[in-house]
């Protein structure tokens, strides 16, 4: 059900999941020492380009990530074809690109 | 020898097309006695419609697979002492395959899956020519001599769950034919060949769960030749400038 572009597009998301992942739990870790509220947190992400950036590459990296696995899965233990499980895939595409895109846009730019 | 005249249960798959379902029997214990050994004691003392299949009786054929208390083995190196439980056998055929009759599977699709992975050798020499300089210590051929030793017995076959999930999966056997192919400096259809694995069924497919190496009765390692593949393929894909 993989085949080689999927495969590769797979990989080179978990490629670039994986500094996102350390920096997102490094910075959560380090800035919430001491409690952190929300008008806080806003207050560094609102009008800032380089957070905008840095989570809406991350959004669009896990939503084609995630979504090309989901397709495996709904492959292999529902035994969906080709057709079907390239639908699932673009659906949880869209829906995790339009929740993630959301609340970045919320946090950064809104 | 403590065993010897004891008896063990036995529980056979029998299917004929009509009925399916395990038979029991009960087979005398004896000294280094085989699986295929109890299957053939069977055949020959209660039940001569049992079907099965074997060649050469020595682990080198790859014709007498089957599934004993759950497990893909070679019947005919595997000893009754090594998998005895509870002083029970259950034997069935392979997983994965459809079946004939009793024990026997239809290989046509395992075997179909190796040319459709290019498990042909294309060679680029002519007899005229002289025999290919190879050496043995070489990288490639290391791979190559890895990977070689296979009998086409399909216990990886069985035991893989991709291949059970994904029906167009060409499998552990295929695609590690493929890899020592790869690797044979002698062959020169390797674009061909990592085409032929980058399918929908293709390697991309494993999950790397390692069951064909854990059942591979000579000991290989088919998630390291796919592994290869997929390496191979995707610095193919780079360098045609994708």
């Amino acid at each position: 059900m993989l085949d080689l572009k999927l495969y590769i597009l797979q990989r080179a998301t978990a490629l670039a999941m994986a500094p996102f992942m350390v920096a997102h739990l490094a910075v959560m870790i380090y800035a919430v020492q001491g409690g952190l509220s929300a008008s806080e947190i806003l207050g560094r992400t609102q009008g800032s380009v380089g957070w905008a950036l840095f989570y809406g590459l991350f959004v669009l990296a896990a939503s084609i990530h995630g979504s090309i696995g989901v397709r495996v899965i709904a492959s292999e233990w529902l035994g969906l074809k080709r057709g079907p499980a390239g639908i699932v895939m673009a659906t949880v595409f869209l829906v995790l690109l339009t929740m993630g895109a959301r609340a970045v846009w919320a946090v950064t730019m809104g | 020898m403590a065993t010897a005249g004891k008896l063990m249960d036995v529980s056979v798959w029998r299917a004929d097309g009509k009925r399916e379902g395990f038979d029991a029997f009960q087979v005398p214990r004896q000294e280094s006695q085989t699986i295929l050994d109890v299957v053939t004691w069977i055949q020959q003392n209660a039940d001569p419609s049992l079907a099965y299949r074997f060649s050469c009786r020595v682990g080198m054929c790859g014709s007498c697979a089957m599934m004993v208390n759950g497990q893909p083995r070679w019947t005919c190196r595997t000893h009754v002492q090594k998998v005895l439980k509870d002083n029970q056998l259950k034997i069935a055929p392979l997983r994965n395959l459809p079946v004939i009759r009793d024990l026997v599977t239809d290989m046509t699709e395992f075997f179909d899956k190796w040319v459709a992975a290019e498990g042909v050798f294309h060679g680029t020499k002519t007899r005229d020519e002289p025999m290919a300089p190879i050496n043995h210590e070489s990288p490639e051929r290391i791979e190559a001599s890895a990977a070689i030793e296979c009998i086409n017995c399909a216990v990886c076959y069985a035991a893989c769950d991709v291949v059970a999930n994904n029906p167009d999966y060409l499998g552990p056997a295929a695609l590690n034919r493929a890899w020592a192919l790869v690797n044979d400096v002698r062959d020169g259809a390797d674009s061909a060949r990592l085409d032929a694995v980058s399918g929908s069924g293709g390697c991309h497919n494993c999950h790397s769960m390692g069951n064909c190496m854990q059942f591979c009765p000579n000991e290989l390692n088919p998630t390291a030749s796919i592994a290869g593949l997929k390496r191979a393929t995707v610095k193919a894909f780079f360098g045609r400038g994708g």
